[in-house]
C-alpha cells in the first residue's frame, strides 16, 4: 500500500517531518504574541534578585518546588491568588516546576521573612520539623555571581527589550553601578539576618549566595 | 560475491552496548541514592553541595535518559540498520568513520554533561538542562548520527525500508526539531561581555517558554523513549521468536498515527496553568487519542507471538520483550488517564507522575534495551548467552522492583493529591504541607527498595553480558533466531 514511499527515504523523511511538525505549529505559534504581554505593574527583577534566581536555578530548587498556583480553592487558600500568564512575562526561563516535593513558592515573598529563609536554608528542620529538604550551608560561604547576573539583565534589556533603566523601572546602569546597587540591597537583607559570617562578608563588600537567594525569594509576590 | 553472506561490522554497536550497561548502572544507582535521600534526608549532605537531591536529580534523569537509553538505542541501531539494509559498516570508510566519531563525541558530551551539572551549570529546563556550549556539541553529535544513518540508507541493497528504519528516521528528525527549538538561547557573555561563559538566557519568556519546553519535554519522551524503542522491538521480537510481524497494515496505521498525534499531547503538562484553555483541552483530548497508535504497535507485537506463547515459558528474552510491550500498554493507558482534566487536578505535581514515568522507562525502555543487548550478544561474540538461569532471575527481581516502584508511587501520589485538597468541616485546609510530606515516608522507602532490586538486576545483566563475551560456549555459526543459552 505504502511501499512506494518506503522505497524513497528522502520523500519518506520529508513526509515524517511535516507530519511531526504540524501540531507544534498549530499549538505554539498562536499564543506567542499574547502570552508575552506583562501584567500591569510588573517590573523586571533587580540584579541582586536575578543573581538569587541564578542560585535557585544552579541548585535546581525547581526540581522540588513549583512556582505556579493553580486556580483551585485549595491552592489559593494555601499559596495565595492563582497565577496569571502576564506575571511571567520577564521570566527567562520559566520556573513553574513539575513536581511539588516541597510547597509552591510563587508568592512566598508574601508570607515568609528573611529570617525564616535564613534558618530554613541553614537547617530546614529547625523551622519545619519533618522537612526532607537538604541543608544549603554552602550558600552561606560562596559568593553570588553578580557579574553574570548583570550580564543576564543586560541581555534581557538589549535583546528582549525588558524595561530596565526606564522611568519607574529598576535601574541597571553600568556594571560598576549595578554592583554598587546590588550591595546596597544586600546590606538591607543582611541587616535582618543573624549569621555573623554573612554579615561580615557583606560589610566587606561581598554578597554571599544566600543573600541573593533571599532577595529573590522575597521578590516573589 | 553477490550471494555470499555479509560480514556485518559490529564494532560501534558493541561500544554502545558497553556504554548502555555502564550508564545504566551509574544512572540508576544515582536514582536509588536520591530515592533514599527523600526517605532519609540526612543523606543529602554527605557530599556537601554535590550530593543534594536537587543537584543529583537532573544528573540521574540525564544519565538514564540520554546515557543509558540513547546508548542502548544506538547499539540496536548500528546492528539493525546493517541487517535490514543489507550493508556492512566496514564497506564504506566514510560512513564507518562517522559512526565511530558519533560514538566518541557522544562519550565526551556525556562526560561534560555530568561534570557541568555537578558544578551547577543548568538551564533548569527538564531534560534540556545542558547549557549552550553543550547544546551546540549535542547538535554536532546528532548531525553526525544522521549522516551515518542516511549514509547507510544510501548504501542499502534492500530497496524497501523495514519498519524499524521508519522509526529510526522519525527518531532522528523528531529529536532534532524539538531539541533545536527548545534550546534556542542567547549566551549572556556574548552580549554583555562580562560574567560566566556558560550562562544563557532562553529565547522565550514565561508562558511561551513553558509551552516550548513541554512541547519538547513531552515529545522527548515520544522520540527517545517511545519511537526508537518501538524500532528495537519491531526487529528483535520477530527475530528472537522466529515469527513474522503480525500485521503490516497495523504497523503502518500505528506509525503514521503516532507521528501525527504525539506532538499535540504535550499540552497535558500544562493543564490548569496559564496557557490558554483551548490548548489544555487539545492536550487532554489528543492524549486520549494517543492510546490508539500506541496500543496499535503494542498489540501488533503481542500478536506476533500468536500460537507461539509457549516461547514465553522457555525463553527469558521473550519474557523481557513481551513484558516490555505490556508495560508500554500500561504506561500509554496511564498517561491519558492522568491527562483527563479532573484526574490531572489531583495527580499533577504529585509522586504519581514519577511513578508513571518509571513504569514506562523501567518496564518498557530498560527491559527492551536489556533484551536487545542480550539478543545481540551471541551474534557479536559467536557464543551462547552465558546463563539462562541468571537472566530468568534478573527478570523476576527487576519485575518485582518495578511493581514496588509504581505501586508505592501511585499510593503516594494519590494520597498527596487528596491531602492537599482536603478541608475540614469549616472549609479550611485540613493539612499543612509538611503533613503531606511526612505521610509519604513509607512509600518513599518502598520505592527506594524497588529501585535497589532493579539495580541488582542490572548488575546481573552486566555479569551475564561480560561472561558471554569471555567464558561462554563457542557457537559454530550464527543463530538464525532464538538466542542459544547456557544453563
Amino acid at each position: 500500500m505504502f511501499h512506494w514511499l518506503e522505497q524513497r527515504p528522502f520523500l519518506f523523511s520529508v513526509g515524517v517531518f511535516l507530519v511531526i511538525a504540524f501540531a507544534g505549529l498549530i499549538e505554539i505559534v498562536p499564543d506567542f504574541a499574547q502570552a508575552s504581554r506583562p501584567i500591569e505593574g510588573l517590573k523586571p527583577k533587580t540584579v541582586l534578585e536575578i543573581a538569587g534566581r541564578e542560585v535557585y536555578i544552579k541548585d535546581s530548587c525547581n526540581a522540588c518546588h513549583s512556582q505556579l498556583i493553580r486556580p483551585f480553592k485549595s491552592e489559593t487558600d494555601r499559596y495565595g491568588p492563582y497565577s496569571k500568564s502576564g506575571e511571567y512575562a520577564y521570566d527567562r526561563p520559566f520556573l513553574w516546576g513539575s513536581k511539588r516535593t516541597g510547597p509552591d513558592l510563587h508568592r512566598v515573598g508574601e508570607y515568609r521573612t528573611t529570617d525564616w529563609h535564613e534558618n530554613h536554608m541553614w537547617e530546614p528542620t529547625s523551622v519545619v520539623p519533618g522537612s526532607i529538604m537538604p541543608a544549603y550551608k554552602h550558600m552561606f560561604r560562596q559568593n553570588a555571581d553578580i557579574e553574570t547576573a548583570y550580564a543576564e539583565c543586560y541581555t534581557d534589556k538589549v535583546v528582549f527589550n525588558v524595561p530596565y533603566d526606564k522611568p519607574g523601572y529598576p535601574k541597571l546602569g553600568t556594571l560598576a553601578e549595578a554592583k554598587k546597587q546590588a550591595l546596597e540591597e544586600a546590606k538591607k537583607i543582611a541587616a535582618d539576618m543573624k549569621n555573623q559570617d554573612v554579615k561580615d562578608a557583606v560589610a566587606r563588600g561581598e554578597i554571599p549566595e544566600i543573600v541573593a537567594l533571599i532577595a529573590y525569594l522575597n521578590s516573589l509576590h | 560475491m553477490q550471494n555470499a553472506a555479509l560480514e556485518y561490522d559490529y564494532t560501534v554497536s558493541k561500544w554502545f552496548a558497553y556504554l548502555a550497561i555502564i550508564f545504566g548502572i551509574v544512572g540508576m544507582t544515582i536514582g536509588v541514592w536520591i530515592a533514599f535521600e527523600l526517605a532519609f534526608p540526612e543523606l543529602n549532605n554527605l557530599f556537601g553541595q554535590y550530593g543534594t537531591f536537587s543537584r543529583l536529580r537532573p544528573i540521574h534523569t540525564n544519565v538514564v535518559a540520554f546515557g543509558f537509553t540513547l546508548s542502548g538505542i544506538w547499539a540496536g541501531f548500528y546492528y539493525i540498520a546493517q541487517r535490514t539494509l543489507k550493508v556492512s559498516l566496514s564497506e564504506n570508510g566514510v560512513v564507518s568513520a562517522l559512526a565511530k566519531l558519533h560514538f566518541w563525541l557522544y562519550l565526551i558530551l556525556a562526560a561534560l554533561l555530568v561534570v557541568s551539572e555537578l558544578l551547577g551549570y543548568t538551564t533548569s529546563k527538564e531534560y534540556a538542562e545542558m547549557e549552550w556550549p553543550l547544546d551546540l556539541l549535542t547538535v554536532v553529535v546528532w548531525v553526525i548520527f544522521g549522516m551515518a544513518m542516511f549514509g547507510l540508507i544510501g548504501m542499502r541493497r534492500e530497496k524497501t525500508l523495514y519498519i524499524s528504519m521508519w522509526y529510526f528516521i522519525a527518531f532522528f528528525l523528531g529529536v532534532a526539531m524539538l531539541y533545536i527549538f527548545n534550546n534556542l538561547e542567547v549566551p549572556t557573555r556574548l552580549v554583555a561581555g562580562v560574567g560566566s561563559w556558560m550562562k544563557s538566557v532562553s529565547l522565550y519568556a514565561g508562558t511561551n517558554d513553558a509551552l516550548v519546553q513541554w512541547w519538547y519535554g513531552h515529545n522527548a519522551v515520544a522520540f527517545v523513549f517511545t519511537v526508537p524503542i518501538i524500532a528495537l522491538i519491531y526487529y528483535f521480537l520477530p527475530k528472537e521468536s522466529g515469527q513474522p510481524v503480525f500485521s503490516y497494515k497495523l504497523s503502518l496505521l500505528s506509525f503514521w498515527g503516532l507521528m501525527f498525534v504525539y506532538l499535540w499531547a504535550g499540552g497535558h503538562h500544562l493543564i490548569y496553568s496559564t496557557v490558554p484553555d483551548w490548548m489544555q483541552t487539545m492536550g487532554s483530548v489528543f492524549s486520549v487519542v494517543l492510546i490508539l497508535p500506541s496500543w496499535g504497535s503494542a498489540i501488533n507485537m503481542l500478536l506476533t507471538m500468536k500460537g507461539e506463547w509457549n516461547q514465553l515459558k522457555e525463553s527469558p528474552l521473550i519474557k523481557f520483550m513481551v513484558l516490555a510491550s505490556t508495560f508500554y500498554m500500561l504506561s500509554t493507558l496511564e498517561g491519558p488517564i492522568q491527562s483527563i482534566k479532573s484526574v490531572n487536578a489531583l495527580a499533577h505535581f504529585t509522586d504519581w507522575i514519577p511513578g508513571h514515568v518509571h513504569d514506562g522507562t523501567l518496564g518498557w525502555v530498560a527491559f527492551m534495551i536489556i533484551a536487545a543487548t542480550l539478543h545481540m550478544a551471541p551474534r557479536f561474540y559467536k557464543r551462547e548467552i552465558y546463563s539462562k538461569k541468571l537472566m530468568e532471575m534478573q527478570f523476576w527481581i527487576q519485575t518485582t522492583g518495578i511493581v514496588l516502584y509504581f505501586s508505592s508511587m501511585w499510593i503516594a501520589g494519590i494520597t498527596q493529591g487528596m491531602m492537599w485538597r482536603a478541608v475540614d468541616q469549616y472549609g479550611n485546609l485540613a493539612y499543612s504541607f509538611i503533613d503531606t510530606v511526612t505521610v509519604l515516608h513509607p512509600y518513599y522507602t518502598i520505592r527506594a527498595i524497588g529501585g535497589v532490586l532493579f539495580v541488582i538486576g542490572l548488575f546481573m545483566w552486566a555479569y551475564n553480558f561480560v561472561k558471554t563475551m569471555s567464558n561462554s560456549k563457542v557457537l559454530e555459526k550464527e543463530p538464525a533466531f532464538a538466542s542459544p543459552m547456557g544453563a
